[in-house]
C-alpha cells in the first residue's frame, strides 16, 4: 500500500505551508490583516498535522518515496518586501495550500477505497479549511493586485 | 421646566406593553427668546446618534434659535435628548464655522476663494488621472451627509472618477451592523422596529449602552420599565452602564471575548430545546454547523473565558430561551471588538434559531451611529454599491451603468471597495496621492493615532478636507472647503429602523459655505465627467433631483424609495423603507413572511468566510441554494490578538459617552454639553484602584505599544482589570499648539488603539489593547467625568472622594410639554391588517 507516502507528503506539505504562513505573517507586519490571518491560518495547519497523527498511526508514513521529486515546494525561501512583493508572497503560500489541498483530494480517495471513516472525517473537517485558506489568499490577492500592479511604486 | 444635563432622559411618561409610547414634546430656546419670538418652525430631524428624532428648528431674524421634538413623529413622539437639545444648532450656529476656503500657501493655511480652490483640487486631479489613473484617489466621506449627498458622491466616485477607493467614518461605527445582515439575511436592511419596545417581553442589549448612545430610545425603555409589566432585560458591557443597572442579568464580559458568550448562549437554546425546529426547517439553512461550532461552549468554559458567572449566562439564555417576544439591540461593544462580524451574526442566530424575526416585538436592531450613517450604506459612497446592490454580480452593475448612462467598465467591481484602514494604508505606501476627506476627522477617530498623523502629514499627499470647522484632520490639507450645515441645506437621511425623513434648511449657511451636494456637483462639473450620450454626468440643480433619481436607483430593491416624495415628508411623521406601490405607507417589520434577501440574484453578497473574510463566491453560494433562507453564520472563537500580559496587564477599552458626539467638534461648541463634560478622564474598578494606590481625580498616564495618554482617574463601576477611556476628546480646544496634534498632553484614546480590523466587516477594533497605567501626580481635584451615566463614581470601596455631581443649571433648563394628543400609531395600516 502506497498511503503511508502521500500521508508522508500532505504531513510534510503541511509543516511547509504553517511555516511559510509564519514567516509572510511576519514579513509583511504591517499589513495587519495578513499579519493576524496569517498567524490563524498556520495555527490551522498545526491542527490539520495534530489530526493526522493518528491516521499515521495507523497507516504509518513514508519519508523518502522511490518517485524522483520533480517539483520542489520547500517553503519560501526569504520573504519580499513593498505592494508587489506582498502579492507574490501570498501567490507562493496560494501555490503551497493548492498542494496541500490536492493532497488532501488524493487521501480522500484513499479514504473511501479503503470505507476508513475515520480517515474521511478527518479529511472533511481539514480540507474543508485548507479550501477556505486558499479562498481568503484568492480574496486578498484580488483586492491587492490592481493597486499593486497599477500604481504602487 | 427640566434640567436636562442633569436629567438625561427627562420625565418619565410610563405605559405597558401593546400601549403607544405617551406623547411628551421637549422644547429648548436660546437664552431671552420666548415661543412668540419664533419667526417660524422649520421642519428637520436630529442627526447626532442613530435614533433620528423628528425636530422642529426654530428660526429668528435668520438664525437658529432653539429646537423642539416633533409630536407625530413615530421615532420620538416628541422627545429629544441633550445632544439633539443643545447642540444639533449650538453646534452649527457657531463663530468658530469655517465661511471661506483655504489653501495652503508656503506650509501656512490662508484665506483664499472658491475658484481657486476648486481649481487647485481639479488640477491635482486631473494630472495623477493622467499620469497614474483613477487608483491614484481616494476618497473618506462621513456618517454626516445627507441621502442626496452621497448619491451624488458615489457617482462622481465610482461612475466619474472610477475608483474603488471610497469609504465612510461608517466604517468605524456601522460597517459590523450592515455585514452582519447581509451574512445573514442576504441584504442590508433592519428587519425590527422601535416599536418592538413597546411590545417586547424581554431586551437583550448586546454591548450597547443604550442609555448614552440612544438617549431618546432609551428613555422609551425606561417609560417601558417604569410600567406595569416592563420587559426583562440583559446587558452585556464590562462597564456598569445605566442598562447595567436596570438589567435583571448584567453579564460584564472581559472586553474580546463576545463570542464565547454568544457560543454559550446559543448551546444553551440546543441544550435545553428552546428553538423553533418548523421555522428552522423552512426559513434557515446551516444550522448544523452552527451546533458543532459552538458545542464546546458549556457554561463552565464561557464563565472562565469570558470572567463572568456561569450561572447569569444560565440566566440570560433562559429569559432568551422562554420570552415570547424578545428584542435584540447592538452596538459597538460588539462592532469595535474582536470577531466583530462573527458575534453579531450570533445575535441574528438566536433569533432565527427561535423564529423571533418579523413579528411584534421581535425586532432585532443591528444599530448605527446616527442617522446619516444609513444613507451612506444605501448609496455606496462607502464601501458598497448603490442601492444594496452585490458588486460580484455583473447584472447588478450593468444596472448601475444603465442608470448612470456609463460604460460599465469604469464602474470598479473587481473585488470588494477598498475600505478605510486600507485606503489609509495606501496613503502611507504613497499609491494613494489624493484624499478628499468629507465631514469626518480621523486624527482622532481611527486607531493608532500617530501613525495617522504621519499619513495625513505625508509629503507625496493632496489633502482635501471638506468640514464645518478647522478641524484637527482639516489642519494637515492642502485644500479647506467650508462646508454648510444641518438646517442650512436641504435633503433627507434615514435612521436605523429604516425611517426617512426630510431636513429642511432653515437658514443660510455663514459667509460662502456650501452644502456638499453642491461642492460635488462643481466638481464633476469641473472635472468635465460626462455621460454615454455626452451629456454632464450629474446635471441636478437641487437635493430634490438627485432625490428622484435615487429613487430610480432603489426600484425593485430592498430599500425601495419609489413610493416617498419630499412632499409625502412634509408635515407629518418619517417613513420607513420599503415604500413603493405595495406599501403606500411603508413598512415596519422586514421577513414578516420568513422570505429573506438570499435569492442569487436579489442578495447583495454572497458571503464571506467569518472567521478570515474569505469571498464565498457565487458558484459555492448559488450551489448553497438558499432560496430565501437566513443563513446560519459562525465561526470558531478565537482570543483577541492582542491581550494583557506582563508589560501591559490590563484590557483598554474605549466609548462613546452622553454628552459628546464623535469627536466633539460639535458638541463641544455648545455649552451646556461642553461644561458637563469638558475634559478626558480614564475609568478604573475599585479594586484596581486600590492595589494601584490611586483615588478619584490622580493623574495617569496609560500607555500601549503604540501611544500613550494622560488623564485624572475616575474609580467608576467597570470590571477589574479593564481601563475605559472616552472616544472624543482631541487637541483642537487645547490651546497653543495649532490643535492638529497634542502640544503637551496627550489625551485622544485612540492615541492608545491598534491597527486592526475585523475580517469581513473591516471595522477597526477599537475595544480592545493592552495597555500599563502609571501614576504621575497627586490629584488636585475631581476627574471632570460625569456622575449622571456610566462613569458615575463607584457606590463603594476604599479611599472614597466625594465628587460633585453633573448638572447643568439654568442654562440647561428645557420644556417638557406631557401632550394631551394621541400617540403617533405604527406606521402602516398594512401592519394592524
Amino acid at each position: 500500500m502506497r498511503l503511508p507516502v502521500y500521508l508522508g507528503l500532505l504531513h510534510k506539505s503541511e509543516a511547509t505551508l504553517a511555516r511559510s504562513f509564519r514567516q509572510v505573517s511576519e514579513g509583511h507586519g504591517h499589513e495587519p490583516d495578513v499579519y493576524f490571518i496569517c498567524q490563524a491560518l498556520a495555527a490551522q495547519c498545526d491542527g490539520h498535522q495534530q489530526a493526522l497523527a493518528p491516521v499515521i498511526e495507523r497507516y504509518g508514513e513514508v519519508d523518502k518515496d522511490d518517485e524522483p521529486e520533480r517539483l520542489h515546494a520547500d517553503g519560501l525561501s526569504e520573504i519580499r518586501s513593498g505592494p508587489v512583493g506582498l502579492l507574490r508572497d501570498l501567490q507562493d503560500l496560494y501555490l503551497l495550500a493548492s498542494l496541500v489541498d490536492i493532497t488532501w483530494t488524493m487521501i480522500k480517495q484513499a479514504a473511501q477505497g479503503l470505507r476508513d471513516k475515520d480517515l474521511l472525517d478527518v479529511v472533511t473537517n481539514c480540507d474543508g479549511q485548507t479550501k477556505t485558506q486558499l479562498k481568503w489568499l484568492q480574496t486578498r490577492m484580488k483586492q491587492a493586485a490592481p493597486q499593486a500592479l497599477i500604481v504602487a511604486e | 421646566m427640566v434640567d436636562r444635563i442633569a436629567e438625561i432622559w427627562g420625565t418619565r411618561t410610563p405605559y405597558a406593553r401593546d400601549e403607544r409610547w405617551p406623547v411628551r414634546v421637549d422644547q429648548v430656546l436660546a437664552e431671552g427668546i420666548h415661543e412668540s419670538d419664533v419667526e417660524r418652525w422649520v421642519q428637520s430631524a436630529c442627526v447626532l446618534c442613530s435614533n433620528g428624532c423628528g425636530i422642529d428648528i426654530a428660526v429668528k431674524d435668520g438664525s437658529m434659535v432653539g429646537v423642539r421634538g416633533r409630536a407625530m413623529d413615530i421615532v420620538n413622539h416628541g422627545r429629544l435628548g441633550p445632544k439633539g437639545l443643545f447642540a444639533s444648532w449650538q453646534g452649527v450656529d457657531n463663530k468658530d464655522r469655517l465661511t471661506r476656503p483655504l489653501v495652503r500657501e508656503n506650509g501656512v493655511l490662508v484665506e483664499s476663494d472658491w475658484d481657486t480652490a476648486m481649481q487647485r483640487i481639479v488640477s491635482r486631479s486631473k494630472t495623477l488621472l493622467e499620469n497614474k489613473g483613477p487608483l491614484s484617489h481616494g476618497f473618506y466621506t462621513s456618517g454626516q451627509l445627507f441621502l442626496e449627498e452621497y448619491y451624488a458622491q458615489a457617482i462622481v466616485g465610482k461612475a466619474g472618477i472610477g475608483t474603488p477607493h471610497m469609504d465612510g467614518n461608517t466604517r468605524l461605527c456601522t460597517a459590523t451592523a450592515a455585514t452582519a445582515m447581509k451574512e445573514s439575511f442576504g441584504s442590508d436592511g433592519q428587519p425590527g422596529s422601535y416599536v418592538d419596545i413597546d411590545e417586547c417581553d424581554a431586551m437583550f442589549l448586546f454591548g450597547h449602552n443604550m442609555a448614552e448612545t440612544q438617549t431618546v430610545l432609551w428613555a422609551r425603555v425606561l417609560d417601558r420599565i417604569t410600567g406595569p409589566d416592563k420587559p426583562r432585560i440583559v446587558c452585556v458591557d464590562p462597564r456598569l452602564t445605566d442598562v447595567a443597572r436596570h438589567a435583571e442579568v448584567h453579564l460584564a464580559v472581559r472586553p474580546g471575548t463576545n463570542l464565547a458568550l454568544m457560543h454559550g448562549l446559543v448551546r444553551e437554546l440546543f441544550t435545553n430545546g428552546w428553538i423553533d425546529q418548523d421555522y428552522i426547517d423552512q426559513h434557515t439553512m446551516n444550522m448544523d454547523e452552527l451546533r458543532t461550532t459552538v458545542e464546546p461552549w458549556t457554561l463552565d468554559s464561557v464563565a472562565e473565558t469570558c470572567g463572568v458567572d456561569a450561572e447569569d449566562v444560565r440566566r440570560a439564555a433562559e429569559i432568551f430561551g422562554t420570552s415570547d417576544r424578545v428584542l435584540s439591540t447592538v452596538l459597538q461593544g460588539f462592532y469595535q471588538s474582536s470577531q466583530a462580524t462573527a458575534s453579531s451574526c450570533a445575535v441574528n442566530n438566536l433569533h432565527m434559531l427561535r423564529g423571533l424575526i418579523g413579528r411584534p416585538g421581535c425586532g432585532i436592531l443591528q444599530m448605527n451611529g446616527q442617522p446619516t450613517a444609513q444613507n451612506n450604506r444605501e448609496c455606496g459612497a462607502d464601501g458598497d454599491l448603490s442601492g444594496f446592490r452585490n458588486w460580484e454580480n455583473p447584472e447588478h452593475v450593468q444596472e448601475l451603468a444603465d442608470l448612470w448612462n456609463v460604460d460599465s467598465v469604469i464602474i470598479p467591481h473587481w473585488s470588494p471597495p477598498t475600505h478605510a484602514m486600507q485606503i489609509f494604508r495606501y496613503v502611507e505606501q504613497g499609491s494613494i496621492e489624493f484624499l478628499w476627506i468629507s465631514a469626518t476627522n480621523p486624527a482622532v477617530s481611527m486607531p493608532q493615532l500617530p501613525r495617522i498623523r504621519d499619513i495625513l502629514a505625508s509629503s507625496s499627499l493632496f489633502l482635501v478636507v471638506q468640514d464645518l470647522y478647522l478641524t484637527e484632520t482639516a489642519r494637515y490639507a492642502d485644500v479647506v472647503l467650508p462646508a454648510a450645515g444641518w438646517g442650512e441645506k436641504t435633503g433627507t437621511f434615514t435612521n436605523v429602523n429604516r425611517t426617512v425623513h426630510l431636513s429642511e434648511q432653515a437658514i443660510d449657511p455663514p459667509g460662502e459655505a456650501r452644502s456638499d451636494l453642491d461642492t460635488f456637483l462643481d466638481y464633476s462639473r469641473r472635472m468635465g465627467f460626462t455621460r454615454l450620450d455626452g451629456t454632464p454626468l450629474l446635471d441636478w440643480k437641487g437635493p430634490e433631483d438627485v432625490f428622484n433619481a435615487w429613487k430610480e436607483c432603489t426600484r425593485g430593491r430592498p430599500c425601495d424609495y419609489t413610493g416617498i416624495t419630499y412632499d409625502k415628508l412634509r408635515g407629518g411623521s418619517g417613513v420607513p423603507w420599503p415604500c413603493n406601490e405595495d406599501h403606500p405607507d411603508g413598512v415596519v417589520r422586514l421577513y414578516r413572511d420568513g422570505v429573506f434577501a438570499t435569492d442569487p440574484e436579489y442578495c447583495e453578497t454572497y458571503g464571506h468566510d467569518l472567521l478570515t473574510g474569505a469571498t464565498i463566491g457565487p458558484e459555492t453560494y448559488k450551489a448553497m441554494k438558499p432560496a430565501g433562507r437566513a443563513i446560519f453564520k459562525t465561526a470558531p472563537y478565537q482570543p483577541a490578538h492582542e491581550t494583557p500580559d506582563e508589560d501591559y496587564p490590563f484590557r483598554f477599552t474605549t466609548g462613546r459617552t452622553v454628552y459628546h458626539f464623535h469627536t466633539r467638534t460639535k458638541t463641544a461648541r455648545s455649552p451646556q454639553l461642553n461644561h458637563a463634560a469638558p475634559d478626558a478622564w480614564v475609568e478604573m474598578s475599585v479594586n484596581d484602584a486600590e492595589s494601584h494606590g490611586l483615588i478619584e481625580g490622580d493623574i495617569v498616564r496609560v500607555e500601549s505599544r503604540r501611544g500613550h495618554i494622560t488623564a485624572p482617574v475616575r474609580v467608576s463601576g467597570i470590571r477589574d482589570g479593564s481601563i475605559f477611556a472616552p472616544f472624543h476628546y482631541g487637541y483642537w480646544d487645547e490651546g497653543t499648539s495649532g490643535g492638529a496634534a497634542p502640544n503637551t498632553r496627550y489625551r485622544a484614546a485612540n492615541e492608545l488603539t491598534i491597527t486592526e480590523w475585523d475580517p469581513v466587516s473591516k471595522q477597526p477594533v477599537l475595544k480592545n489593547a493592552a495597555v500599563r497605567v502609571e501614576k504621575i501626580a497627586d490629584g488636585v481635584g475631581q476627574s471632570l467625568a460625569p456622575t449622571t451615566t456610566a462613569s458615575r463614581p463607584a457606590e463603594r470601596g476604599g479611599n472614597r472622594k466625594h465628587v460633585l455631581p453633573t448638572v447643568g443649571g439654568p442654562a440647561a433648563q428645557a420644556k417638557e410639554t406631557m401632550a394631551p394628543v394621541d400617540p403617533p400609531m405604527v406606521a402602516t395600516e398594512e401592519e394592524h391588517s
